[in-house]
């Protein structure tokens, strides 16, 4: 005797499955943000008194600011040029070990063995490329012995280009990860079919295995996309304090306690982080691929 | 983020200090007891060495709260064994700490403040004012922080000055009061006078003045402090000295003032003057050790732990000439906050006390800093250490950092000579600007340019 609505029992339980995910949430991340949203209304008196209240007055300064532009053009750009190392890189390396290592012991050691610099923390990662990339740094030294160059390269250190690889070395784990899980679930079959019928590599390539790595590399860009627009400390010390990024930005607003600018700011960062994993998730259905 | 110093001469292995100073130390302190002892039976000031209510106070935590450079755990680790009771240093960089004291200021009992933050956390309420008559060694604190003078000289009062901002009208009063009064925000313990480090035989001048720093000559070897609140003031006393201003005062810009050193200090981003900014002590000893910078602001200290790597490396004297020039001067002080009361509140008057007492000040000096109570201090150095740190004397033998490793030979005189000769030529103090949202708002365009 069934009813049409969901019996009490189930009801419970589905309330019991969420339960650990909701006690962590709710405290942690939903009542936190609303804080934030709530102080980016407030009034100040400039140094860090609040005055409950509803003024559009931060978000007025935030968006009319030249300089919210130029924060996000140069976050977005450490965003673009990550994700498409990370990217390259992930894909080759998750399609090597699922394809070209024919033993799946050897293959998965070997995904274990890409998660070593993961053993130590990634502010250490970080640092330990400044005396590589510095104008006395190996790099430069070796270059410099083989009389390749005469004088140091500067734009190793302390530049762009030492952001994007600090970025790439710390997230490219995070590309491998979702692609290598999502090329295993590849049917071997279907590769060699595709050959029998003729396909070149290159058509599998496009034909077969992007197309169905494609949950793996979304659910790897929304980790490394947001991780690089919510990041600041390889900003500040891989740039040597030459380039800034949103949350840089509004980290110095709260040093001079600048609280409703800065809590605009992130509310704001946090609306372009919800558009652009909620336009990823539009491009591809990961759930149904996940569930295929 | 001010983390000036991390590895503040090692701040975590007290143990290393020579036992024969620490027992000379002890002695002195014992004997000095003793004399305090003997002239003050029956007052107030026999309280310095608990014995009666040692029981009482056992189980009293003290949590002293500030910037590494200030709050150092040996520092802590002597007060406990001295006091009784039990004292926890906790680190935190300057804007951290700054919103720690403001937003859960039930979670410190001592707050390290700079002269700018005694100024806000009044402001806010979270500290009461520190009565003036228990500190007893207040009379002898340099004017310097109790009167805004020495030796006849006024200390500027461009930026916020620790006299500026030491005296409050009543105990719970929010606004800074304009003279001497029976209480204070907080109780200077250690102060510098911040100024550029260069690199003698890669300079090849004498640097005297600020605009060195913007030489085109270093082009690419130069480097700033990128800590918007300080790092301005440093850009503008080089664009004061290179003639290119003239600033009403440079602790307290207008919008126009920030504008014009924003807009400089992008231009010579564009053309490649900087080849980095700073923001942590350690960063600036690395920017010059591994050659990357010439020349740079930077922190005494800083300075001395380049050439301990035996890197020729000079702490510039830009002594005030001509109205220009001059050292960015700080202090850091302790405010007692609001809920303490009762034993906790007397607990803490006993540490503040013994703050002043001296070994602190030997302590800090031996890494180049200064106590606001240079009489006390004394006890606690070696004649050879007081002529090096304090006289600006070359010094007679090896001096030794505070845990005991050597840091200069015998003969080397202190960059910037004597205490005397650097404190009167601080001219300018750390701030907080009134148009601080501004300030950041430009010092950020000048990042991301």
């Amino acid at each position: 005797m069934q009813s049409s609505q969901t019996p009490p029992r189930a009801n419970l339980a589905g309330w019991l499955y969420v339960a650990p995910l909701v006690l962590v949430l709710v405290p942690f991340f939903v009542a936190p943000i609303l804080v934030v949203l709530a102080a980016s209304f407030f009034a100040t008196d400039g140094f860090g008194g609040l005055t409950p209240g509803f003024t559009l007055a931060s978000y007025v300064e935030v968006l009319h600011s030249a300089l919210t532009l130029k924060l996000y053009l140069a976050t977005i750009k450490f965003t673009v040029l990550t994700w498409i190392f990370t990217l390259i890189i992930g894909f080759f390396v998750a399609y090597f070990l699922v394809f070209h290592v024919r033993n799946q012991l050897l293959a998965i050691g070997l995904f274990l063995l890409c998660t070593v610099p993961f053993w130590t923390s990634n502010i250490i990662r970080m640092i330990s490329w400044i005396p590589l990339l510095g104008k006395e740094g190996l790099i430069n030294q070796a270059l410099l012995g083989m009389g390749v160059i005469r004088q140091p390269l500067e734009v190793l250190l302390f530049s762009d280009l030492a952001v994007v690889i600090a970025y790439v070395h710390q997230l490219t784990i995070f590309m491998i990860v979702p692609i290598f899980n999502s090329m295993a679930r590849i049917d071997k079959k279907l590769i060699e079919a595709a050959i029998d019928a003729g396909a070149s590599r290159f058509d599998i390539m496009r034909l077969i295995v992007v197309p169905m790595s494609k949950s793996g590399i979304a659910l790897g860009t929304i980790f490394v996309v947001s991780i690089v627009m919510g990041d600041f400390f390889v900003v500040k010390v891989m740039s040597g304090g030459g380039s800034a990024s949103v949350v840089s930005a509004f980290y110095e607003d709260v040093g001079v306690l600048q609280y409703p600018t800065a809590a605009a700011s992130a509310v704001l960062l946090t609306l372009v982080l919800v558009a652009i994993v909620s336009l990823i998730l539009r491009t591809v259905d990961i759930r149904q691929e996940i569930t295929r | 983020m001010l983390d000036r110093d991390k590895g503040n001469v090692g701040a975590n292995q007290a143990g290393t200090e020579p036992a024969e100073v620490r027992k000379l130390s002890r002695r002195r302190l014992l004997k000095s007891a003793a004399a305090v002892a003997g002239a003050a039976i029956g007052s107030d000031a026999i309280r310095g060495f608990p014995t009666i209510w040692a029981q009482e106070i056992k189980d009293i935590e003290l949590r002293h709260v500030g910037v590494s450079y200030s709050v150092v755990k040996a520092i802590g680790d002597q007060a406990a064994k001295d006091l009784g009771f039990k004292v926890t240093m906790q680190n935190l960089d300057t804007s951290a700490a700054i919103n720690r004291f403001i937003s859960q200021p039930n979670t410190v009992d001592i707050a390290d403040l700079e002269g700018w933050q005694a100024k806000l956390a009044a402001k806010r309420g979270v500290i009461q004012g520190i009565q003036v008559k228990k500190v007893k060694e207040f009379d002898n604190i340099l004017p310097i922080f109790t009167k805004g003078e020495i030796d006849g000289h006024k200390i500027p009062r461009q930026g916020i000055s620790p006299y500026e901002a030491m005296y409050i009208a009543k105990p719970d009063s929010t606004d800074l009061h304009d003279g001497v009064t029976e209480w204070a925000t907080f109780l200077p313990q250690v102060y510098n006078a911040d100024s550029i480090g260069y690199r003698p035989d890669l300079v090849g001048h004498e640097v005297t003045e600020w605009k060195d720093l913007i030489d085109p000559k270093f082009k690419g070897k130069a480097a700033i402090l990128d800590v918007p609140a300080i790092g301005i003031m440093d850009a503008a006393l080089c664009f004061e000295s290179a003639g290119l201003i003239k600033y009403g005062n440079k602790g307290n810009m207008t919008k126009e003032e920030i504008d014009f050193t924003c807009n400089k200090l992008i231009e010579l981003k564009k053309q490649g003057q900087f080849r980095a900014t700073w923001t942590t002590f350690d960063q600036s000893v690395q920017l010059m050790a591994a050659g990357e910078v010439v020349i740079q602001s930077m922190w005494s200290p800083a300075v001395a732990a380049v050439r301990v790597k035996e890197i020729p490396c000079v702490y510039a004297p830009v002594n005030v000439k001509n109205g220009k020039e001059g050292y960015r001067g700080w202090c850091n002080g302790m405010g007692l906050m609001k809920h303490l009361s009762g034993k906790k509140l007397d607990a803490a008057y006993e540490y503040l006390n013994w703050y002043l007492s001296g070994w602190q000040g030997g302590f800090v000096a031996r890494y180049g800093y200064y106590s606001p109570v240079p009489s006390t201090a004394k006890k606690f150095l070696t004649p050879a250490e007081w002529a090096f740190w304090y006289e600006g004397q070359p010094a007679p033998e090896v001096v030794n950092d505070p845990y005991g490793v050597p840091m200069e030979k015998a003969g080397t005189k202190r960059d910037g000579g004597s205490f005397l000769d650097r404190v009167k030529n601080i001219s300018c103090w750390n701030t907080l600007m009134d148009e601080a949202a501004y300030m950041n708002k430009r010092w950020n365009d000048f990042k991301v340019a």
